[in-house]
């Protein structure tokens, strides 16, 4: 198909069609909506012969993938905020018996009071539930990390559920230009499933998901941490490939090498933006804005947040002297998660920089591009208090 | 649809000797999958039991109402056509007891 405009949504649905998953389950909610519409549509004209299960709720849905997976097939579902919440049980199940579901998660704020619009709240609150989680910019990065996401979630040595977050309306509901790739090479990188997993069958019949007694449950969740952390270098290794594969063909549509952590003009930056997802994009035009006024700006992009890329943000960060994280999520009565992860991880270093937080766009606030530069200034003149709530 | 599932299971069977992992010098396997089936029934639930179904068989009619409400389902048909529980799996939960038409069943305090 080459160079289109296309929404956000419909390059998922791209995505999906041309990783061809046996089971799609889905339940719609906003802003995923279009995601499972295309899909249904591609299903409903024979150009993807998959298995469309309109589910009865969410918690259906992700259980259909999680039996779908578990007899051996490439499994896929979408969903948004409540939705994801109220798939919640079977998301610790699925990554648990080590099931390479695969997720697309439209950011959305969480209920009450009720909004459909967009912060970080519903993906954040379930970090602790062993997927695998990365965060697109833009519409290109959305295709390629769901097309990589499949790869990364069903390699041997990793195994594990994966989801990719995409901003709700500020992504999802946005065209922008997109290079499609072509199905030959798309089956060339990822190839039909071959489950390298226990599955389920009767010609050899087996039990998947058992009860753990205390003399073995710790064991078998240490395995399973090992392979969420293992997983951080075959993620590397799998976005080197898929670079190399398929080079930029448009300016500024993606980073010309997918990383762990997207470093824009860090080398030399007194003063680090960290922060992930859509945001991202304001972060970088106000940095360039600054550059021209002679101020040493950078950003670091969380695009993989589960497993935590801690060598690569320390990389990252280690020459800064100020360091500004802005995140669309908050914990109640703690400090702010990514804010609390990245501190922790200087703790031991002798030379830690200034870290601040900023807590912004939360509900679908709009974070502007004047908002961006007053963090950068309120961390450049040190005012204002720890953390601080950009309204 | 099925046709499109058989493809992707390659009819490969699982070689349990590449889930296999060692944690803490324990034999675990990977997503925790036991290559036995059906190993519940070694488990003799029947030893959780304080109160023990009494039968009078005299007074039995074969209904089976008995075997079609034990959650446990370990009431079976004698060769008479009558009912009895098989006290290896029998929690002594007393709803047959409860449901017998014709109160037959008398749940006994099992001393051991």
């Amino acid at each position: 198909m080459g160079k289109q405009i296309m929404e956000a949504s419909h390059a998922i649905s791209e995505a999906v069609k041309m990783v061809k998953p046996g089971v799609i389950a889905a339940y719609p909610i906003t802003p995923q909506t279009h995601i499972v519409e295309k899909i249904s549509e591609f299903v409903a004209d024979g150009e993807l012969d998959s298995q469309y299960i309109r589910a009865e709720s969410e918690f259906g849905a992700i259980s259909a993938c999680l039996g779908a997976s578990a007899t051996g097939v490439r499994s896929y579902t979408a969903t948004a905020s409540q939705g994801l919440a109220l798939m919640f049980e079977v998301l610790f199940i699925i990554s648990g018996m080590r099931l390479p579901v695969c997720m697309t998660l439209a950011n959305r704020s969480i209920s009450a009071p009720i909004s459909i619009w967009n912060d970080h709240q519903d993906s954040i609150s379930i970090r602790d539930t062993g997927w695998i989680q990365l965060y697109a910019e833009t519409a290109q990065e959305c295709y390629d990390l769901t097309i990589m996401q499949f790869r990364i979630s069903e390699h041997r040595r990793v195994l594990l559920p994966s989801m990719v977050c995409m901003d709700g309306f500020v992504l999802t509901h946005l065209y922008e230009p997109l290079d499609i790739h072509r199905q030959e090479e798309v089956d060339d990188f990822l190839p039909e499933y071959e489950p390298f997993h226990a599955i389920l069958d009767p010609k050899q019949p087996l039990t998947q998901g058992p009860i753990g007694f205390p003399s073995h449950y710790m064991e078998l969740r240490k395995s399973q941490i090992d392979a969420t952390k293992g997983s951080l270098r075959i993620i590397e290794s799998i976005f080197n490939e898929f670079s190399k594969k398929f080079p930029v063909e448009i300016k500024n549509s993606r980073p010309d090498d997918y990383r762990v952590i997207e470093e824009y003009k860090t080398d030399d930056a007194d003063i680090i933006f960290v922060a992930m997802g859509s945001i991202c994009g304001q972060i970088k035009v106000v940095i360039d804005k600054l550059r021209k006024n002679g101020e040493k700006a950078g950003l670091a992009k969380i695009v993989v947040y589960r497993p935590f890329p801690d060598d690569a943000i320390r990389k990252a960060l280690y020459n800064a002297d100020k360091v500004a994280v802005i995140e669309r999520a908050i914990s109640a009565g703690a400090n702010a998660p990514i804010f609390d992860e990245i501190r922790s991880l200087f703790y031991d270093d002798s030379r830690r920089p200034n870290i601040r937080s900023f807590i912004a766009g939360i509900g679908g606030r709009d974070v502007t591009l004047k908002h961006i530069e007053k963090i950068y200034y309120m961390v450049k003149e040190d005012k204002g208090k720890k953390e601080e709530w950009m309204f | 649809m099925k046709v499109l599932i058989r493809r992707q299971l390659k009819e490969k069977m699982i070689d349990f000797e590449k889930v296999r992992l060692k944690v803490n010098d324990k034999d675990i396997t990977i997503g925790c999958v036991l290559e036995s089936n059906g190993s519940t029934s070694n488990l003799k639930t029947g030893a959780w039991r304080s109160k023990v179904p009494i039968v009078d068989l005299d007074r039995c009619i074969g209904c089976g109402t008995c075997w079609v409400v034990c959650p446990e389902g370990c009431i079976y048909k004698r060769e008479d056509g009558k009912f009895e529980s098989n006290l290896d799996y029998c929690k002594g939960c007393g709803i047959c007891a409860n449901e017998c038409p014709v109160k037959c069943i008398e749940m006994v305090m099992e001393e051991r």
